[in-house]
């Protein structure tokens, strides 16, 4: 019974999205709760997966599928779940109802909601079909266990993502799309070659086999190979620097939830298939190739702060940000040790966690002054809109990893990582990684500082265009009570479908920094027995 | 001496031929008018079904292959050229499949002719019939086993097709596309009769088979002096002389023009253009698939013993293709065009394993093609490697040797097994690309891709249907059967060891998704003003979209339809 669980949990928004395309018409006075409602069943079966997974065993595969289905080809449709799946799952079935929850709570016509009116046609249906099938791809490539079926499901979420920045983008959406999705197809396609090469070798498309085989039956030469051509597929996903040009493009003109999903979700089946596919099933070529990943990891962390210090776009800083935060995991894969990788996993979730966040906030600033350009926006926002202010400011200080929220375990464990880095790695030349790191970190703090001094304190000088400030005051119902105050220049404070979105984010931040156990108790196993053929 | 025919074999090729004298007839006599117009369509689609019925029923009785018009035993030991069966016409999975495919590919073709017949000006019945004699010479091809019928078959393939471009009366485009056509094709055609002659002159044989034995030095070739006299810089493999290399370089030439092959492409987007979309549909698919069949036939079955000649080109002209297809079509305006390209380049991509089946074969069955005769040796050499091809050896029957050795032979199993998917989920997705162009067609006369602007909200089905397709094409979820297709190939380009080959075509795939991707994403973009549709389309038009979308859905929910019988057509 309980292996009917991933199926399921594929299958509802599947059905969702197909039902949303037979019956349009008589769906769509309910279209508001539609989303709502099947990514919340989602949430629902992600949650009971979560309840029910046995906590004993987090490095054995539960819940598992295993049908054939091409034998031609030899590809099972085979899904299962393990500590290392099990928080990504359960992340991006939340995140996905949060942006459910942000699109269309309330009457669902506030500034960046589902039903707001825009140029062009607000498009609801198209935009609730999209998110669901991208829900799909998503949990599908953390569900999948056959190489194939993990590209499938890799390749599936490219295409809604697509239309969700060239259709609801911004101004330079059209550019923006065909970046991201040449340049994701780009790699996926190396990333094909790579995986076809370790099945003409091995025979076998199973990825629990090919972990358990350590590489059996691929010389090193292969396992290099294969290694830099699968990594060069994920790294351009994850991104990796110099690969990550597409992503502040990408990340400044998708609407808000395409922002939440792609940082919060999409980078992350980058780094998972670093844990899944390319370390365990390629260990030597791991070995061999870890330096130069770990060295492009800090260049990324480095290179993601300066380029940070320098944005005056404060959804383009937090995409560049994403690059910086993101050459943590990598590092942390790139040391190949216990510590390393379970500090890159949990930073994984946290910045799906903060950087989600971060991205519905920028969304609601931008919605709000009609621009994300820090030197438009003015200082003051801890004085005229409190609220948004303060919630900016917990994000902005998460991200930077300060100790007690969810951004400090994942840096400091990938740090501490590359301070005793596994056998077989220049211990030197990873000691400086560390170094670098560490300033990198410094440098991340910088960044968001300078942007909170300049956005959330000093004195709101900045005058409101007449015509942002009417139209946010037209375009929504007249102000409740319970709609948290109206700023000072008309500006309306965190309203109540945003709360709803963010608390739990907020919760989760706290939760998992002071209470890092409860991840890591779940990683550790599982890292444990993907890193056993270099230990 | 009397030969025996069995009719059962060529029961396919008859029954259209057949129908394709009733529809002149019925053309004659019958009154003009709308519903002879449709009637005609619907007696070339009875004799299209009735033709597919045959196919089945050939497949269904399974058993080996079967054979007909064969040289008989006595003079075959009397001609003394190898043991080797010789006949000219035989019905095995590999002849199936492409007969299948064609027919297949016809019924679409038909529907899509019954739309562009109903604006008028064009004669319905010779229509008709030309399409039906493009399929006898289309489900003909993959059957010859030897080189006069496979000539004989492709021109018969060829010659409809320029009438049918030119049909389109008084339209210049159209003339100049006819003509195009026909002096690419009569070009070809003498390019290959050349090579041909060459061949016969070398083996003193015209079956294949037989070319076979004498191109891989089991039997001593009639038409060549002493081995030790040829040792030029063109002297071929086994002690033949040069001019097999020249024969063969002629031959391939001349089916790189029918495929509309890098260096010999350039025809394909004029004619594409200028012809009226269900030939458009025609020229890609069916006549696409007949002269894939008479190469694979070629390479694989007469020549595997001079594979070492022939891998590096098609290797080479595999890369051109596929690269100078995605390159051209990247900067297309009009629809029609940039799927001329875009099949162009996919012409690229199924010849792509053929490139690696031999080398792959060469080193299997190369030391062991000295033992024995040459069916024989064909297949004990790959029987080394596969056991399901030593299986087709031992049942290797005197009409059925030449044919199973045709696959076994070079060890291609794998590597035509996956052109010939290849071929087959591209036929899918091609013809639901043409069909809904063919839609469009009907109320936008430029075609262009400007027109396919926000089709979503006009015609949703033809949206999703064409989108389905492109992406089936590119190669991308959800379009599972073209990324199935494309694995397969790749895997067979990676085991065959040609890398560098695999990164050619992996990079050709992200060109070819750009412009696939760029077309989709047109359809949902949001336009103003809606164009009003000048002409509505026939229904039949769209059960044609419905075939080939129904088929693209199967072959990616199931691809193991298409593999499985692909890759048992390879095995024997």
């Amino acid at each position: 019974m309980t292996s009917l669980l991933p199926v399921a949990l594929l299958a509802v928004p599947l059905l969702g999205a197909l039902l949303l395309l037979v019956a349009p018409t008589a769906l769509r006075p309910w279209l508001r709760v539609y989303g709502l409602v099947v990514s919340g069943v989602a949430l629902v079966l992600a949650v009971v997966m979560v309840a029910t997974f046995d906590y004993g065993q987090a490095a054995r595969p539960q819940f598992a599928v295993d049908r054939e289905w091409i034998s031609g080809l030899g590809l099972h449709f085979h899904l299962a779940v393990d500590g290392i799946s099990l928080p990504l799952i359960a992340l991006t079935a939340l995140l996905t109802f949060l942006c459910f929850v942000y699109l269309s709570w309330g009457d669902a016509r506030g500034p960046g909601q589902l039903l707001r009116a825009r140029a062009g046609g607000a498009r609801p249906r198209a935009m609730v079909f999209t998110l669901l099938v991208l829900e799909v791809g998503m949990i599908g490539t953390f569900l999948a266990l056959d190489l194939l079926l993990f590209f499938v499901f890799f390749e599936i979420v490219l295409i809604p993502m697509y239309f969700l920045i060239a259709i609801w983008g911004g101004k330079g959406r059209r550019g923006a799309s065909i970046k991201f999705i040449l340049y994701t197809l780009l790699g996926s396609v190396v990333m094909l070659l790579g995986l076809l090469l370790v099945w003409a070798r091995t025979g076998t498309l199973d990825i629990v086999a090919l972990g358990q085989a350590h590489g059996a039956g691929m010389p090193r030469a292969v396992q290099i190979l294969a290694f830099v051509a699968i990594g060069v597929g994920l790294a351009v996903k994850t991104p990796m620097w110099p690969l990550h040009t597409w992503l502040p493009d990408a990340h400044t003109e998708a609407p808000t939830v395409g922002s939440v999903l792609l940082a919060g979700v999409l980078l992350k089946m980058g780094t998972y298939g670093f844990a899944r596919i390319a370390i365990p099933v390629l260990p030597e070529g791991a070995v061999a190739v870890a330096p130069w990943l770990g060295a492009f990891a800090v260049v990324g962390i480095v290179y993601g702060a300066l380029a940070c210090l320098a944005q005056r776009d404060l959804k383009r800083m937090i995409a560049y940000s994403s690059v910086g935060h993101m050459g943590f995991v990598l590092l942390g894969f790139a040391t190949l040790t216990t510590v390393g990788v379970n500090g890159a996993l949990f930073a994984n979730v946290a910045h799906g966690l903060i950087t989600g966040l971060l991205f519905f906030l920028a969304g609601a600033i931008k919605e709000r002054y009609g621009t994300a350009d820090m030197r438009v926006l003015g200082g003051g926002m801890l004085a005229t809109l409190p609220h948004l202010g303060s919630v900016l400011t917990f994000a902005a200080i998460a991200s930077l990893g300060v100790p007690g929220l969810a951004g400090f375990w994942g840096e400091m464990l990938s740090l501490f990582g590359a301070f005793q880095p596994g056998d077989g790695l220049p211990r030197g030349l990873f000691l400086t990684f560390m170094v670098i790191g560490g300033l990198g970190a410094v440098l991340t703090a910088a960044y968001f500082l300078v942007m909170l001094s300049r956005v959330t304190h000093g004195l709101p000088e900045r005058a409101v265009p007449a015509a942002v400030a009417r139209s946010g005051a037209l375009g929504s119902r007249p102000p409740g009570p319970s709609d948290g105050g109206i700023g000072r220049r008309g500006l309306r404070d965190i309203q109540g479908y945003e709360w709803a979105a963010w608390v739990p984010l907020i919760v989760l931040i706290l939760l998992f920094g002071l209470w890092p156990k409860l991840l890591l108790s779940l990683t550790t196993p599982a890292v444990q027995t993907l890193l056993g053929a270099l230990s | 001496m009397i030969q025996q025919i069995d009719y059962f074999v060529i029961a396919v090729p008859l029954v259209l031929a057949l129908v394709a004298g009733l529809v002149l007839m019925l053309d004659a006599f019958l009154p003009t008018g709308r519903r002879t117009q449709t009637g005609l369509g619907l007696v070339s689609l009875g004799g299209i079904v009735v033709a597919l019925g045959f196919v089945v029923a050939q497949a269904v009785r399974g058993g080996g292959s079967r054979a007909t018009f064969c040289v008989p035993e006595s003079l075959a030991t009397a001609a003394g050229a190898g043991s080797a069966a010789a006949c000219s016409f035989v019905v095995d999975r590999f002849t199936l499949i492409f007969a299948g495919l064609v027919l297949v590919a016809a019924v679409v073709v038909v529907l899509m002719s019954m739309s562009e017949l109903a604006g008028g000006g064009i004669p319905a019945g010779e229509w008709y019939f030309l399409v039906l004699c493009t399929l006898v010479g289309a489900v003909t091809l993959p059957a010859s086993r030897d080189l006069i019928m496979l000539v004989v078959a492709l021109e018969l393939v060829s010659l409809p097709v320029f009438a049918l471009t030119a049909l389109k009366r008084y339209d210049g485009r159209s003339s100049e596309a006819a003509v195009k056509l026909f002096l690419v094709s009569v070009v070809s055609t003498a390019v290959m009769l050349f090579g041909v002659s060459l061949l016969y002159g070398i083996a003193g044989t015209v079956y294949l088979s037989r070319l076979a034995s004498v191109f891989s030095g089991t039997v001593a070739a009639p038409g060549a002096a002493t081995p030790e006299a040829h040792s030029s810089l063109l002297a071929a493999d086994h002690g033949l002389p040069g001019v097999v290399t020249v024969g063969l370089v002629l031959v391939v030439a001349g089916f790189a023009f029918k495929i509309a092959a890098v260096p010999f492409h350039s025809w394909a987007a004029d004619v594409y253009q200028g012809a009226p979309v269900p030939v458009a549909a025609l020229l890609s698919v069916i006549s696409k698939a007949a002269g894939f069949a008479g190469l694979i036939l070629l390479l694989v079955a007469a020549l595997p013993g001079q594979a070492s000649t022939w891998t590096p080109i098609i290797a080479v002209v595999a890369a051109l293709t596929m690269t100078v297809g995605n390159l051209l079509a990247m900067r297309q305006r009009s629809a029609v065009r940039l799927l001329a390209w875009s099949s162009v380049a996919q012409s690229g991509y199924i010849l792509a394993p053929l490139a690696v089946a031999a080398q792959t074969g060469a080193t299997a069955a190369g030391p062991s093609l000295t033992v024995g005769a040459a069916g024989a040796a064909g297949a004990a050499g790959a029987a080394g490697a596969a056991g399901a091809a030593g299986a087709a050896g031992a049942a290797g029957a005197a009409g059925a040797a030449g044919a199973t050795g045709l696959v076994a032979a070079a060890d291609a199993a794998g590597a035509v097994g996956a052109s010939v998917a290849y071929l087959v989920i591209y036929a899918a997705m091609n013809l639901g690309a043409f069909a809904v162009v063919m839609l469009v067609s009907r109320t936008t006369a430029r075609n262009e891709l400007d027109d396919y602007r926000g089709l979503a909200f006009r015609s949703p089905v033809a949206a999703i249907a064409l989108a389905f397709c492109l992406i089936c094409l590119a190669g991308l979820p959800p379009g599972l059967a073209g990324l199935f297709a494309k694995v397969v190939v790749f895997r067979e380009i990676i085991e065959g060891g040609a890398g560098w080959l695999a990164v050619v075509m992996a990079v050709n795939t992200v060109i070819g998704l750009y412009y696939y991707v760029v077309w989709t994403a047109r359809l949902f973009t949001p336009v103003e003003a809606v164009p009003a549709g000048v002409r509505r389309a026939v229904p039949a038009v769209w059960v044609a979209v419905g075939i080939a979308l129904v088929v693209a859905l199967l072959f990616s929910v199931a691809p193991q339809l298409v593999l499985g019988v692909t890759s048992l057509s390879a095995s024997g």
